[in-house]
């Protein structure tokens, strides 16, 4: 079955954005889910969040950072080109209801996950304060849709080029400290940041959200591949998250079981790009 | 009496360092041969160990006259993956052990003819299969592994218009990720799968039901559904350290192994852990599956952890002999209490301790007790889990009033049916984790209930 790429652009220095076709995964898909998908019959089984979907037109969104050897083959393809196999939607969909005045945090390419819990968010009647950071501002991804789609909007950057000079967490914390009623904060990044961002928020209280991004193979509860700790407990991110209550996540644990290819995946790479310039 | 043919087999030293079939088959003399020594009985007793009561005699005196046409269609008559079953079935505890033959000696080697007539065919190129003329019903099966294969292939050759929707990107079930090419070449799982594609199934992969579609929602738009979801859900021991780096479920690395194809990594994307001391907890076809595997990544040495005996093994016989030709080490009344970290969070080694054999359990196999003081460790990098699977609750979510009982398995009645109208279940979701030919049986017994159903509806 083929998955036509519609549509892609490059939205950031090595992030980009791919509208692909997959009706049924389109009309079942909600905020927080996500897709696996295979370029061809050699590659890797990779995890992507839907970032957005059409039910109508029939196609679901994802935005990709170029990390490794199926990121950087992902980023190559175009328009019209097919992908061999795309699954989903798959995790739990968040679980987004009225609740009063909502934070919600995207860290780099997090960014794209947190954009359809923006919209859902705001639809079930919340109060929405969303704040993005990067590095720098040119990693800034859906500034203006997220900006549009948010009742406050707040953008930090590490070196200080655009908004807050500094990390997310601190402008989430001046917002707790103002003394706003927040029944919520949803953060969405590298790991390293939401460990940081549930370090910050336990003492206020406030429940807090993660999703996690382990190393995924079927997405379906069958390897145990995904496995995480919350709370002392294993769970299987993919299908009993991948959101979980922060305070409770072993980050050093997940951390760790991302770094267990780390050889392997640039031994892949090295392999990649010299049959890539020995072909041209 | 002649002695049993035996097969040929890849030189185990060779072998365990490719991932090419071990059993090399029977040539045709030997076939001849082997078929001479069947006795034709009157009342065959082999027929009767059988699961799908393929006829065994008959085929036999088939090939016992040269004519193997003729003996694999009268397999195929009940048994459509019979390259399949040839290779993994547990023949010395099924058709072969009630064999009379048995009695004096080597009975009949009933599963390497089956394989010798149905590989003899495959070269041959298999011929289009007839069907019967459109009923105009339609039949969702869901699960594309031996019991899903075999529903949809008989109920497609009925005349329905038969819809298989399969979770991973490819079909076979546990016979594409979970038993190895050495074992079973999935060259082979493939053709049995096109073989289902000719009869007019249509095979849809990446979908997965419970997410994507619900059980309900197939309901109203098929006149039936057939669940052959089996038992992928991986059972961990809950010791300290199962969650280390270097600890695999056997799902997981038999996965990478096997549908991924991580032994050829970097030339295909999906990498593995090759590790050089490796521990695989377990005794059955799918601890012996995982250890050899190990052994092929390049381990220096693997051993199989067993909290019972070396009777008690469950694993298919000849997969034990494989084994140990292979050079696995079997820890026997052993069991693992904990995993022991090094740097970094990985696995160093094993903490077990030695254990006895009690009285008898519900299972009726001896209950193994530990030893109390007896702790030592193995050292190890790599440890893989393999005590066992359960159904996975997937295919529930979003469905109302399926009956499940307590080990996650579906329930179902003596023809297959389950708590809902219009829905059969079949295989090891239904038994918990048992044999492709079971659940093959299973397949076919609800596609009879089926068939009848929609007569009458
Ligand atoms: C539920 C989920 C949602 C995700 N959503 C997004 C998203 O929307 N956008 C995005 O850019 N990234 C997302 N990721 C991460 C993305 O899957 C990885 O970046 C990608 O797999 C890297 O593959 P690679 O071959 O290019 O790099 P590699 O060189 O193979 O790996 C680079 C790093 O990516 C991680 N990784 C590798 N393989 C996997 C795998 N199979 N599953 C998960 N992580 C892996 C590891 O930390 C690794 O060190 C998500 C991950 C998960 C689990
Ligand atoms: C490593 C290993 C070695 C084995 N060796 C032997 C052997 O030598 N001899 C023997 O007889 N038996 C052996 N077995 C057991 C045998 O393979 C199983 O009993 C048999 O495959 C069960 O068949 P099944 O069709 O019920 O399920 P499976 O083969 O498990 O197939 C189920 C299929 O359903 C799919 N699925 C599940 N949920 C969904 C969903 N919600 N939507 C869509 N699709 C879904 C799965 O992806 C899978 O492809 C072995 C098992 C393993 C794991
Ligand atoms: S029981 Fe043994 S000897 Fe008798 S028909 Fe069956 S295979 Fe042949
Ligand atoms: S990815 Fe395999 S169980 Fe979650």
């Amino acid at each position: 079955m083929p998955y036509k790429i519609l549509e892609k652009k490059q939205i950031a220095p090595q992030v980009h954005l791919m509208k692909v076709l997959a009706p049924d995964v389109a009309k079942a898909a909600k905020a927080g889910q996500f897709i696996i998908l295979r370029i061809d019959e050699t590659s890797e089984r990779i995890p992507l969040t839907i970032a957005d979907f059409d039910a109508e037109e029939g196609y679901v969104t994802i935005i990709f950072q170029e990390m490794g050897k199926t990121t950087k083959q992902l980023a190559k393809m175009n328009e019209a080109d097919e992908l061999q196999n795309l699954v989903g939607p798959l995790g739990t969909p968040a679980d987004v209801r009225k609740l009063g005045t909502v934070i919600l945090v995207g860290g780099g390419v997090g960014i794209a996950p947190v954009y359809p819990q923006v919209k859902a968010y705001r639809e079930a009647g919340n109060k929405v304060i969303s704040i993005i950071g990067a590095r720098s501002k040119d990693l800034l991804i859906l500034e203006d849709e997220m900006e549009a789609a948010s009742d406050e909007f707040h953008v930090a950057t590490d070196d200080g080029s655009k908004g807050h000079h500094g990390f997310v967490t601190d402008v989430v914390k001046e917002i707790l400290d103002s003394g706003e009623d927040v029944t919520r904060i949803v953060v969405i990044g590298p790991p390293i940041l939401m460990k940081v961002a549930a370090g910050m928020t336990e003492p206020y209280g406030v429940e807090t959200i993660v999703s996690l991004n382990p190393i995924m193979i079927d997405g379906t509860g069958m390897c145990g591949g995904c496995r995480v700790s919350v709370g002392g407990e294993t769970k299987f991110a993919c299908v009993d998250g991948p959101e979980f209550d922060a305070h409770k996540v072993d980050f050093n644990l997940l951390m760790s079981r991302l770094a267990l290819y780390r050889n392997e995946e640039s031994e892949c790479l090295e392999n990649h790009e010299c049959t890539c310039r020995g072909g041209n | 009496m002649a002695a049993r043919e035996k097969m040929l087999h890849q030189d185990p030293e060779k072998r365990v360092e490719n991932f090419d079939e071990v059993a090399l088959g029977y040539s045709e003399e030997q076939a001849l041969a082997e078929a001479a020594r069947c006795l034709e009985c009157k009342n065959p007793k082999c027929v009767e160990g059988c699961p799908v009561n393929v006829d065994i005699p008959s085929f036999i005196a088939q090939v016992k006259e040269g004519k193997f046409d003729k003996a694999i269609a009268t397999i195929k008559e009940t048994n459509s993956l019979a390259a399949v079953c040839g290779r993994v079935c547990p023949q010395e505890v099924q058709c072969e052990q009630y064999c009379v033959l048995a009695k004096k000696g080597e009975p009949v080697a009933v599963g390497r003819l089956e394989r010798f007539c149905a590989d003899r065919e495959r070269e041959k190129g298999v011929e289009a299969p007839v069907k019967a003329e459109p009923t105009g019903k339609n039949v969702a099966v869901i699960g594309a592994g031996p019991a899903g294969l075999t529903a949809a292939a008989d109920l497609a050759k009925a005349g329905h218009a038969v819809t298989l929707y399969e979770a991973l990107h490819d079909t076979g079930g546990v016979l594409t990720y979970g038993i190895p090419e050495f074992r079973l070449p999935k060259a082979i799982v493939r053709e049995e799968v096109d073989y289902i594609k000719q009869l007019g199934v249509d095979v849809k992969v990446d979908y997965v039901i419970g997410k994507i579609k619900t059980l309900d929602e197939l309901r109203n738009e098929f006149d039936a559904v057939f669940l052959g979801t089996g038992a992928g859900l991986p059972k961990f021991m809950g010791i300290e350290g199962e969650n280390l780096n270097g600890v695999y479920s056997a799902n997981e690395f038999l996965t990478r192994v096997n549908l991924m194809k991580a032994y050829r990594f970097p030339d295909y994307g999906t990498p593995i852990k090759r590790g050089k001391r490796v521990i695989v907890v377990g005794g059955g076809n799918v601890a012996m599956d995982a250890a050899r595997s190990a052994l092929r990544l390049g381990a220096d040495e693997v051993s199989v952890v067993y909290r019972r005996g070396e009777d008690e093994l469950p694993a298919r016989k000849e997969e034990i002999e494989n084994a140990k030709e292979e050079g696995v080490v079997f820890r026997l009344l052993t069991n693992p209490v904990r995993i022991l970290e090094g740097e970094n969070m990985t696995v160093k080694g094993v903490e077990c301790i030695k254990m006895e054999l009690g009285d008898p359990d519900e299972s009726g196999r001896r209950r193994p007790v530990s030893v109390e003081g007896s702790e030592f460790v193995i050292d190890a990098d790599i440890v893989i889990i393999a005590i066992g699977t359960s159904p996975n609750p997937m295919i529930l979510s979003g469905s109302e009033g399926l009956e499940v009982g307590s080990r996650g398995t579906i329930v179902v009645d003596d023809s297959g049916k389950t708590s809902l109208e219009n829905v059969c279940a079949g295989g090891d979701a239904v038994t918990g984790a048992a044999t492709v030919i079971s659940a093959m049986g299973a397949g076919k017994l609800a596609a009879k209930t089926i068939n009848e159903y929609l007569k009458n509806n």
